[in-house]
């Protein structure tokens, strides 16, 4: 329908039917997002040891782009560093705030697939915090 | 009354969000402002500006006038004396002025009540005044349908520790217009006195503080067709005397020396500074401008419109109404199945449809109705039945594009 671009199929699918929601088994970190704006919540429920992430799981009450970010945030760090998953969540952040001019990097020379679909999400700046709060808890979780 | 000539005085209705003609649902959140109130305050500010109450010239004379006249006018609409009228930013500010002022007034072993449904402003200022007085802090709770729960109010108040009432004369979320003269017969009878919060209510009705019998009473312009930055505060002249200042500077005092000062008398002792000079100018115009439409006409027209709504709304799938209280204004929260408010709005931003989502500055209240958000769409007078059936339309293939 009109309007609808920054609704990716993917961030649509994983909104229905996320792959990662729960919590984790020999949680090592737990730790809840939330944003008091419009009352999206998301608890994530982690195992990382030695500096690697095993595992990670999500409870979100949210919209649909809160609900995909957070699945595809699970996929795209279960099984990468620390550092890494850091990383990315500092390019994901910037694929979305950064105007495309200034963006010197490509997105899709560092952001894999699921993420990119997030993209269209520039345009709707009073949405962007829907797509990083998942993020901004991971975050907190890797660095407490 | 002529919805088109109506339109046609507001500039803004015939702008384009998104390439789509601009539908807006969120006037309850602000309303639009007709040409008559831009002009003013742009004629006020072309030619007759200057600082009020200061200089001795021409033209802030003029000023001066200008702004009692506005201050005659609120006086007027609501059936007050113009001295009982201060103006304040805006309604959360004139809350704020009267828990600061008669809140000090308050001892501890004495209660404030307000009610569940309650927006921020009538709420967070009355919990840092039991924070800062030890006073306690109850509150009213309402009916699963949305009305405040009569019983419970009135036994709130039995104890006669009650000593000031503040609630909302008409709810910001569920649209539920508050049975104004039991609650303050009540109140009054349990030895309190009360305020009531007519952000909401005095857009869509005749107002009278002495019918209603109340205590205080406060509003904001800007959700009554005129510009932000300028709201009123209504109270009884002896209250307001009683009342210690809850600013101080220039304009509110009488004689000052560095030992001590003494206060303006009232309203000006609440009004300190350089006040919303052309703001208040807007304000009166656009009051001129509501009533000469008419309570009765806006009336009916936004009855018309919330039944209407309340008809073809409910026909989309998955969509139900929040709240079903006896009486309501043109306020309509809403959630729909399987669809998150907030992907509502963005989806129906896209379309060219303002409404709002979220919690409505009303936390307590979502919790209470077990819900994190809602969307909401509101009604003014340049609302058409058309623009309800658009509404409709798109929430149908918002719904179909998610499931
Ligand atoms: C019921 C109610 N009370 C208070 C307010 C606060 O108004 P303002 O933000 O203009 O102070 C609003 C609107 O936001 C409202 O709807």
């Amino acid at each position: 329908m009109d309007g609808s671009s920054c609704y990716d199929a993917l961030i649509l699918s994983r909104s229905r039917k996320p792959e990662f929601s729960g919590s984790v088994e020999e949680e090592t970190a737990t730790v809840q997002g939330n944003n008091p704006v419009c009352g999206d919540r998301v608890t994530l429920s982690l195992r990382a040891t030695d500096g690697t992430i095993h595992a990670v799981r999500h409870q979100t009450r949210g919209c649909a782009i809160c609900m995909a970010s957070a699945d595809l945030m699970a996929e795209a760090v279960t099984g990468s560093s620390i550092t890494d998953a850091l990383e990315l969540g500092r390019r994901f952040a910037d694929m979305l705030e950064t105007p495309s001019s200034q963006n010197m990097i490509a997105d899709e020379d560092v952001l894999p697939v699921g993420l990119q679909a997030f993209r269209p999400l520039r345009t709707h700046r009073s949405r962007l915090r829907c797509a990083t709060l998942p993020w901004t808890a991971l975050g907190e979780a890797l660095t407490q | 009354m002529n919805i088109a000539e109506i339109r046609a005085q507001f500039p803004i209705l015939s702008e384009k969000v998104h390439g789509k003609p601009l539908v807006f649902l969120d006037s309850a959140a602000s309303a639009q402002k007709p040409d008559v109130v831009i002009d003013a305050m742009a004629q006020m500010m072309r030619s007759q500006y200057a600082n009020i109450h200061r200089g001795l010239h021409w033209m802030s004379e003029r000023a001066t006038e200008a702004y009692e006249v506005s201050r005659n006018r609120v006086a007027s609409f609501l059936g007050g004396a113009r001295e009982e009228i201060v103006f304040t930013r805006n309604s959360t500010e004139a809350i704020n002025l009267v828990a600061y002022s008669y809140g000090s007034l308050l001892k501890p072993g004495q209660a404030v009540l307000i009610s569940e449904m309650e927006h921020h402003a009538n709420l967070v200022p009355w919990q840092m005044l039991r924070d800062r007085a030890g006073i306690e802090l109850r509150v009213a709770p309402i009916t699963d349908d949305g009305d405040l729960d009569l019983d419970a109010y009135g036994r709130l108040l039995s104890d006669g520790r009650v000593a000031l009432v503040a609630i909302t004369h008409m709810s910001n979320v569920l649209g539920t217009i508050t049975p104004a003269e039991r609650l303050v017969t009540m109140a009054h009878d349990a030895g309190a006195k009360i305020l009531l919060d007519g952000s909401q209510a005095v857009v869509h009705r005749k107002i009278d503080v002495q019918k209603l019998g109340v205590d205080f009473y406060v509003f904001t312009g800007h959700k009554l067709y005129g510009p932000t930055g300028i709201g009123v505060l209504w109270a009884r002249r002896e209250l307001l005397e009683a009342m210690p200042p809850f600013m101080g500077g220039g304009d509110m005092i009488s004689h000052v020396t560095f030992e001590r000062s003494t206060w303006a008398p009232i309203p000006a002792k609440f009004e300190a500074g350089t006040p919303a000079i052309v703001e208040a100018i807007g304000l009166g115009t656009a009051i001129d401008w509501v009533e000469n439409i008419g309570y009765e006409a806006i009336g009916a027209h936004e009855a018309a419109l919330t039944a209407h709504a309340l008809r073809v709304l409910p026909e989309v799938p998955g969509f139900s109404v929040v709240g079903k209280p006896k009486e309501r204004g043109g306020v309509i929260s809403f959630t729909m199945e399987d669809v998150h408010p907030h992907d509502i709005a963005t989806l129906l931003d896209r379309n060219g449809i303002a409404v709002r989502a979220g919690h409505h500055c009303a936390e307590p209240l979502m919790h209470r109705l077990g819900l994190t958000a809602t969307a909401r769409a509101s009604f003014g007078i340049y609302t058409t039945e058309e623009e309800i059936d658009t509404l409709a339309e798109t929430l149908r293939r918002i719904r179909q594009f998610f499931v």
